[in-house]
């Protein structure tokens, strides 16, 4: 690899693995507190999934940084502005139906989004991105299905996912954003251009939302900045839960 | 460590197939797919290993249980090579293995989905899985996810038994 690329690439490993480990986080919160036995366990799977995702991606993010930072310094040792997630995966986990269109429109997302990334110049990136997109299927298949049965259901359940749909629309668009950072890796074929995803994730979450009587909500707001370490007034309390342990015990093992 | 000649790979993949699944005791690693190589480098044996998903919990106790099958044999120096590609999938299972997580209760897994199978079905699939107690055909998917990742929950209309099957991926 070009070694004038590696900046570059610490950061698109720092902003995928962050996705995953924030919204990981945010679906364990259900551990427990899901609405059957069946959905509880389902959204622990999911939040096992995307967390080994987040630990391959933040443990190469380290490696690649050189500096001695494995995936758990990256984890539990960086403060809140450190972090790369997009924005819309560190939003309170909400009702069920909230926490299950949030997942719906992160996994069509990350479907063609791993795929393309099955493809990098990176040998190891392109591994993990192999094994992830397997995975990322049958999230993508769980949430559509919920959608479609919490919008097709009860005038409640209807309401409850129209509303979350409305609130998290304003957040999709960073997920297809791209700077310069993309674009060194994009032309070293090491990235895809997640920016040409977008018009067939449009395209399949509409096709979802229809099947679900919802309504596709109209572009306004967009929000936009976590890539850069700006994030909404969630993410640190949310870090401050998930970080104290290691914190406070450093280098502790159990 | 006393001279011995040095393990072929047929052989090291025998004392591997002793190490079984710590979720599933009745498959060894090797039967799983999780154990892709192993061979004698230098002075120490090299076990590459593919996780069957990224967040497999039980990958760390895998490795250990390798390391210590290898230790009681001899092989003081054991090295444990992590690859992810080719994504392990459970087409890897052979049919003996199939038998063994049949007889344990957990349905075998269908071939695994193809790149071209619908991503959003808004469906129910309709996938013929029998139930490994009855061997009846008329059951149904309650769950994609089980008590770990790699398995969903079934439940047997015919003698109403809820069971797990090994999911196909």
């Amino acid at each position: 690899m070009d070694e004038s690329l590696r900046p570059a690439l610490v950061e698109f490993l720092l902003r995928h693995g962050d996705d995953r480990l924030v919204l990981g986080h945010r679906l364990a919160e259900w551990c427990g507190h899901g609405p059957a036995l069946e959905e509880d366990i389902a959204l622990a799977n999911i939040a096992l999934d995307v967390t080994g995702q987040a630990n391959l991606l933040l443990a190469l993010a380290g490696r690649t940084e050189g500096m001695g930072r494995d995936q758990d310094a990256l984890a539990y040792f960086r403060d809140e502005r450190d972090f790369r997630n997009a924005q819309l995966v560190e939003l309170p986990k909400g009702d069920f139906g909230f926490t299950i269109v949030r997942q719906f429109l992160f996994d069509a997302y990350d479907v063609p989004f791993l795929e393309a990334l099955q493809g990098s110049a990176h040998e190891e990136l392109a591994g993990i991105a192999a094994k992830a997109y397997k995975e990322a299927r049958y999230h993508l298949r769980h949430s559509a299905e919920w959608v479609v049965m919490l919008g097709d259901g009860t005038a409640e359940s209807h309401e409850r996912t129209q509303r979350a749909l409305d609130e998290l629309w304003r957040f999709t668009h960073e997920l297809f954003e791209v700077d310069a950072v993309d674009r060194a890796l994009i032309a070293a074929g090491i990235a895809p251009d997640v920016s040409a995803l977008a018009p067939a994730w449009r395209a399949r979450v509409a096709q979802v939302v229809e099947r679900a009587t919802l309504t596709l909500p109209g572009d306004g707001f967009r929000a936009r900045g976590g890539r850069r370490g700006l994030h909404t007034e969630h993410l640190g309390i949310m870090l401050a839960e998930m970080q104290i342990v290691a914190r406070s015990h450093p280098g502790a093992s159990w | 460590m006393t001279t011995r000649a040095r393990p072929t790979r047929d052989e090291l993949f025998a004392l591997l197939d002793t190490v079984m699944d710590p979720e599933v005791p009745v498959v060894s690693v090797v039967e799983l797919g999780v154990v892709r190589d192993a061979a004698v480098e230098g002075d120490e044996v090299v076990v590459t290993v593919t996780p069957t998903y990224s967040g497999c919990p039980a990958m760390r106790e895998i490795e250990a249980e390798i390391e210590r099958a290898l230790h009681a044999h001899g092989h003081e120096r054991v090295r444990i090579r992590t690859v992810f590609a080719p994504a392990w999938t459970t087409d890897w299972i052979g049919p003996a293995a199939r038998e063994k997580l049949r007889a344990y209760g957990i349905a075998p897994p269908g071939p695994a989905p193809s790149a071209d199978d619908e991503l959003v079905p808004l469906r129910r699939r309709r996938e013929v899985v029998r139930c490994p107690y009855c061997d009846s055909p008329d059951t149904a998917l309650r769950s994609e996810f089980g008590s770990t990742a790699c398995k969903s929950i079934r439940f047997c209309n015919a003698c109403r038994q809820p069971f797990e099957q090994f999911k196909a991926f």
